[in-house]
């Protein structure tokens, strides 16, 4: 988990979360998640602006977590990965409804909205995006 | 322009230092040093220490002044310098700047991690803010995790395989045998890294440098000064830092470390040595996969071919080149804010002859490998003796 947070720090993230709300530069053609403030490449002369990221991608890298942080321990053993979604963007995130030994390079998977962890019994939910092999 | 020197090393022993508080820590390594340079408290004009996280991992902040009143050396100048696991070599780095720019004669550069106040759970969610907390460690990453993505990819780019990633591990419990001040005195086998418990795959225990306890600390001094301290001070011959995206997954390439491979090309371009003429270095094996990524990096093997190397053992102690004769974060441990300061260490004992048993023959220039958290930081030194 993240450090307890107030829930400002969590809804204020719900676009990117539950949406994959990114950014694309006019500019240069980059797209950019989460969205960027200013362009890397083009800095100034960026022209930012709003761009739904698309839903599917394929595995870049992956790994099985087996020591998990606070708040993610029932869910362990756990594949997290990093995808690369088809405008060429990569994202951190867990695959789930998956057998890990199954999990290879180029798997292509698509996005599902999940709970992604607890804080504590009493804390609130986290939900977010997870992927799962594409059906 | 004036050269800067090293005068004097100093460091605790490195491990579960339960008897020992942060303080304590400090004291010890601020102590060994001051000794070791020959020098008083009133010559001293600053002092830079790094810590990573004390805030978290003991609860407590502003520690310059802790190094300060610790040592007994108020009311000098102390200010603590944060770059995650990198924030030792960024402590060396700015205490280097601040004499080559000509406002300081002698500074002391240190740095302190106390982590095992923290319990395990507690002390892995602090080292997590080495990477991205909202696009990481939000969605389940932990930091061997992100080592293990990268890793992976790694093995599939350029099949490398989890036994030459052992290798890593073998050589440098092998040498932090021979270190008296390493966490880990005692030598693993292939067998026993590629059997222990499964962290991340393909990352296992073995591949993982440990939570660490310690301090370590030096005493920097201008050309002038130092000639006048030491008879053999170890020259900083260049600095070179570099930054890159805190998440993993920004990077175009994640097979190696751009600000690693940034922060060389700086480094050599300042240095009057080549790549060549370096005879040893400490590298920033946080996981095995990180220092064959570095050795990599910075060029001392081709890209993917690291791994073969290391299984030829060419970075064995007194084979073609070195690597971690300390015994490198897994063998001597990782006290996170404190390891660019023991890297400069080892290096300065190896170039002073003083390296005991586990002594390289006729070093004369030596390199360090200093990362930030999954690589968003990169600070490389390196460090010449005699001429």
């Amino acid at each position: 988990m993240t450090h307890r947070k107030a829930l400002p720090g969590i809804w204020r993230r719900f676009p990117e979360r539950y949406r994959l709300e990114g950014n694309k530069c006019k500019n240069c053609g980059e797209h950019f998640f989460p969205p960027r403030i200013i362009c890397p490449n083009c800095r100034r002369d960026g022209k930012l602006e709003g761009h739904e990221m698309s839903k599917e991608g394929e595995i870049y890298s992956y790994t099985i977590i087996r020591s998990a942080p606070v708040g993610f321990e029932d869910q362990t053993p756990y594949v997290l990965a990093i995808i690369e979604l088809k405008e060429g963007t990569k994202v951190t995130a867990q695959i789930t409804d998956v057998d890990p030994e199954e999990m290879e390079i180029g798997m292509e998977v698509e996005e599902v909205l999940r709970k992604i962890s607890e804080d504590g019994k009493k804390g609130k939910i986290n939900y977010g995006y997870k992927f799962v092999p594409k059906s | 322009m004036d050269r800067v020197g090293i005068i004097g090393v100093g460091m605790t022993k490195f491990g579960e230092r339960w008897k020992k508080g942060l303080r304590d820590l400090i004291a010890e390594a601020g102590l060994k040093t001051i000794q070791d340079a020959n020098i008083t408290g009133d010559k001293i004009d600053a002092i830079y220490g790094g810590s990573m996280s004390a805030g978290r991992f003991v609860g407590q902040e502003h520690i310059g002044a802790v190094i300060a009143d610790s040592m007994g050396l108020n009311p000098i100048p102390s200010s603590r310098v944060e770059a995650a696991c990198a924030s030792g070599g960024l402590a060396l780095r700015e205490a280097y700047l601040s004499i080559k720019g000509g406002e300081y004669n002698v500074v002391v550069a240190g740095g302190v991690e106390k982590m095992t106040d923290s319990c395990t759970e507690e002390a892995s969610l602090t080292l997590g803010g080495a990477g991205d907390q909202e696009w990481e460690v939000f969605n389940g990453a932990t930091f061997p995790g992100l080592y293990a993505l990268i890793a992976r990819r790694h093995m599939h780019e350029y099949g490398t395989t989890e036994e030459q990633m052992a290798e890593v591990s073998v050589k440098n419990h092998a040498n932090a045998a021979k270190n008296p001040l390493a966490q880990f005195q005692f030598e693993v086998s292939r067998e026993q890294v590629m059997k222990s418990p499964k962290v991340a795959d393909p990352l296992k225990l073995l591949d993982c440098s440990p939570i660490t306890d310690g301090a370590a600390a030096t005493v920097l001094a201008s050309e002038e000064v130092a000639k006048e301290y030491c008879d053999d001070p170890v020259w900083i011959d260049a600095s070179a830092q570099a930054t890159d995206s805190l998440a993993v997954h920004d990077r175009k390439s994640i097979t190696g470390l751009n600000a690693a491979k940034v922060a060389t090309e700086k480094v050599f371009k300042k240095s009057s040595y080549d790549r060549s003429e370096i005879d040893l270095a400490e590298v920033h094996d946080c996981f095995s996969i990180a220092e064959l990524c570095a050795l990599e990096d910075m060029g001392f093997v081709k890209k993917g071919e690291a791994g073969k190397a290391m299984e030829e053992g060419r970075f064995n102690l007194n084979a073609e080149l070195p690597i971690n004769t300390s015994g490198g974060l897994k063998g001597c441990g990782h006290p996170v804010g404190a390891t660019g300061i023991k890297q400069a260490i080892e290096i300065t004992k190896q170039l002073r002859g003083e390296a005991g048993k586990r002594q390289v023959d006729e070093a004369e220039v030596g390199l360090t490998h200093n990362v930030g958290g999954s690589g968003a930081t990169a600070i490389l030194h390196i460090l010449s003796g005699g001429r």
